[in-house]
């Protein structure tokens, strides 16, 4: 079997796996699978309500799994999306908050912002690893952490009077329109998802057709052997980190300037960060992938709100399946093995 | 307020918080020892809170006082059970040791809040009635001064997690087994040259760690919690993570950076009532710990240095 064929192969294989195993675990606690999975669908697509939700959850989905997946593709593993999620969020509201500005200047100013912001967060990692050697999993954990408690402290002291929410950001920086609410029955649809579309071209651009993409990438598949051709090892470690946390700190700003249009005080993490991992996993960590993956773990996340409602069933058990799908694609290893077993067989 | 009166307040409350930081922190020891990454500590606590807390509530009956001990150890083969998935996926099936780590976690946190949804109906389970209590430790209560800061008003657990602690050093440190074990984490080609069976070993530390780590979980919702909803464990899990860098893989550092870092928890929930603590604004707390463990990531505070295999597979016949 192919190498590409497997590549898609392996991904569908996952899903179908977590999916088998959702059902397994419905079955057992005594719920009925088909109606769930019959809400899980009306949840995400019965509607254009739905519908306009399920895009505007996977906004940010796509920017998350883009931001771990850039990191993957030059070796690092980016767990810090979530902090720099959170900055690129409150750096959005800030600008959007306490300038008024012309929309066309407003606007951009408050996504250079967030994005600026993710990137900052996401250079200490980057800056640690190159230097320092260490490894950038347990920085980006603990960073998410910081990023967490500050933002926490930033909004209720310096954004507000001791307050747990912000007011709302002018309109000059929102990305909301009157037009995309009324064509999906009022959800919450942005302009968002056309920058996120655009990210997935950039970043196929950045790592396909360009020499710093050739780079990062050979980064990624041996380092030593990317010394020796003569490439910064450590200016492209920094810089792959850079770039993904712009991409992390630009899906908090779809939340910061689209979605929401304030920030909160956090009593926990939002997952998107998180979700990010599974989705860049299944994407295969190609910009095309994670577009896929990003619709998929959209309308499952939309989708469930509705399981509850329609069918009795409690909607984690969506979150369930995502973290089944993220072992079955770690685990890709032994469905490979699997694979070419069945392959050899058609060959006799 | 004295002292004194400080001293009484802060050192039973940082012991409290410490406690399960301590147990989760040296569960992460076994697994990365034996070379297995464990990013999943925090998914471990929330099976070992949730099982404690669900057990507590429906046995409570049976066993009266001891509910809350019983429940301990459910919750405790409960975190070893599930960490086999982890064990599975990371040596088994040679999956990535951070990526079913992250895995563990997401399904840790949904299998729960399902579950209790399935059970109870609700988001969250009722407050159990029968938790750690506060105790005076006999004879030892008794002693001028210290025995009033450290025996007096102080849990059971938090001295069981001391005791845990050193025990596991000597175990990591002095013992065959915990030779193997850091043997089959640092070098595995030439443990398994020695006859050092790598994948039973690893699996070992894994299991260990989810049995550890369902103890914490269980300590930290019988103890502070009190009951179990999503935000129960919220980062407990990666703290201890942060006390096993922070205290160096080795248990007796992890149980210095646990208390270090029950103590900043606790400061940060009680320190409005202590006075020259009252005008630090929380948030320098609440990250203290997160911040010190890259600091002594970077070199700053004495370098950190993971054991060589970890995270790595080891494959016979590999190189």
């Amino acid at each position: 079997m192919s190498k590409r064929l497997q590549g898609i192969i392996t991904p569908i294989i996952a899903v179908l796996l977590g999916i088998i195993v959702g059902t397994i675990i419905m079955l057992v606690s005594g719920y009925n699978p088909i109606s769930a999975y019959n809400a899980l669908w009306n949840g995400a697509f019965g509607e254009v309500y739905y519908f306009g939700e399920v895009v505007r959850q996977v906004t940010p989905y796509i920017l998350a799994g883009l931001a771990v997946a850039f990191a993957f593709r030059v070796g690092l593993f980016n767990i810090g999306v979530e902090g720099q999620f959170i900055v690129g969020w409150l750096a959005a509201v800030w600008v959007g908050t306490s300038f008024d500005l012309p929309k066309i200047i407003h606007l951009p100013l408050a996504i250079i912002a967030a994005t600026v912001a993710g990137a900052l967060w996401a250079y200490i990692p980057g800056l640690l690893k190159a230097r320092l050697r260490v490894h950038e999993v347990i920085v980006t954990i603990m960073l998410n952490y910081t990023a967490l408690h500050v933002s926490n402290y930033l909004i209720k002291n310096v954004l507000t009077n001791h307050k747990d929410r912000t007011g709302m950001i002018k309109e000059s920086a929102s990305l909301r329109s009157d037009w995309l609410q009324s064509i999906t029955d009022y959800s919450r649809l942005h302009w968002g998802i056309i920058i996120a579309v655009i990210c997935c071209f950039i970043m196929w651009f950045l790592l396909e057709r360009t020499t710093k993409g050739f780079e990062l990438r050979a980064v990624g598949f041996n380092q030593d052997a990317a010394q020796y051709a003569g490439m910064n090892v450590n200016r492209t470690i920094i810089l792959s980190m850079v770039i993904s946390g712009a991409f992390a700190g630009l899906a908090g700003a779809m939340d910061g300037l689209g979605t929401f249009g304030y920030v909160t005080v956090k009593s926990g993490f939002t997952g998107v960060g998180f979700d990010g991992i599974a989705i860049a996993l299944l994407g295969g960590n190609t910009a095309l992938g994670v577009f896929f993956s990003a619709i998929l773990f959209g309308a499952l996340k939309v989708g469930a709100l509705n399981m509850p409602l329609e069918a009795g069933v409690p909607n984690e058990l969506v979150d369930i399946i995502i973290a089944l799908i993220v072992f079955f694609v770690a685990s890709s290893y032994i469905i490979r093995v699997v694979l070419n077993r069945f392959g050899k067989k058609d060959v006799k | 307020m004295s002292l004194m009166e400080i001293l009484i307040i802060v050192v039973p409350s940082t012991l409290l918080w410490a406690a399960p930081l301590i147990f989760t922190a040296l569960g992460g020891i076994f697994s990365e020892r034996s070379g297995v990454v464990n990013i999943g500590l925090e998914g471990l606590m929330l099976i070992g809170a949730f099982t404690s807390i669900v057990f507590n509530l429906t046995f409570v009956g049976t066993f009266g006082n001891a509910t809350p001990w019983v429940a301990l150890i459910v919750a405790m083969a409960a975190g070893a059970l599930f960490s086999l998935i982890h064990a599975v996926a990371a040596i088994t099936f040679r999956a990535d040791h951070t990526v079913s780590g992250v895995a563990i976690n997401l399904l840790a946190a949904g299998l729960c809040m399902f579950l209790v949804k399935q059970m109870y109906g609700k988001g969250e389970t009722a407050i159990i009635s029968k938790g750690f209590n506060k105790i005076d430790i006999p004879v030892l209560k008794d002693i001028p001064i210290i025995g009033k800061i450290f025996f007096q008003d102080t849990y059971w657990t938090s001295f069981l997690a001391i005791i845990v602690a050193i025990f596991a050093w000597y175990i990591i440190f002095k013992t065959p087994f915990g030779l193997r074990l850091r043997s089959v984490g640092e070098h595995p080609m030439a443990a398994d040259t020695m006859g050092i069976n790598v994948t039973k070993m690893r699996y070992l530390g894994v299991i260990i760690s989810g049995a550890l780590g369902g103890i914490g979980g269980a300590i930290y919702a019988q103890s502070i919690a009190n009951n179990f909803s999503h935000a129960t464990i919220s980062g407990q899990g990666f703290m201890a993570l942060a006390a096993m860098i922070f205290g160096k893989w080795n248990p007796l550092g992890a149980l210095g950076a646990g208390i270090f870092f029950g103590f900043a928890q606790s400061i940060s929930i009680i320190g409005s009532s202590l006075p020259f603590l009252k005008d630090i604004p929380n948030v320098y707390l609440l990250i203290a710990p997160y911040v010190l463990t890259i600091l002594a990531l970077t070199g700053f505070i004495g370098r950190a240095e993971a054991p060589k295999a970890d995270g790595t597979h080891y494959i016979k016949g590999g190189r």
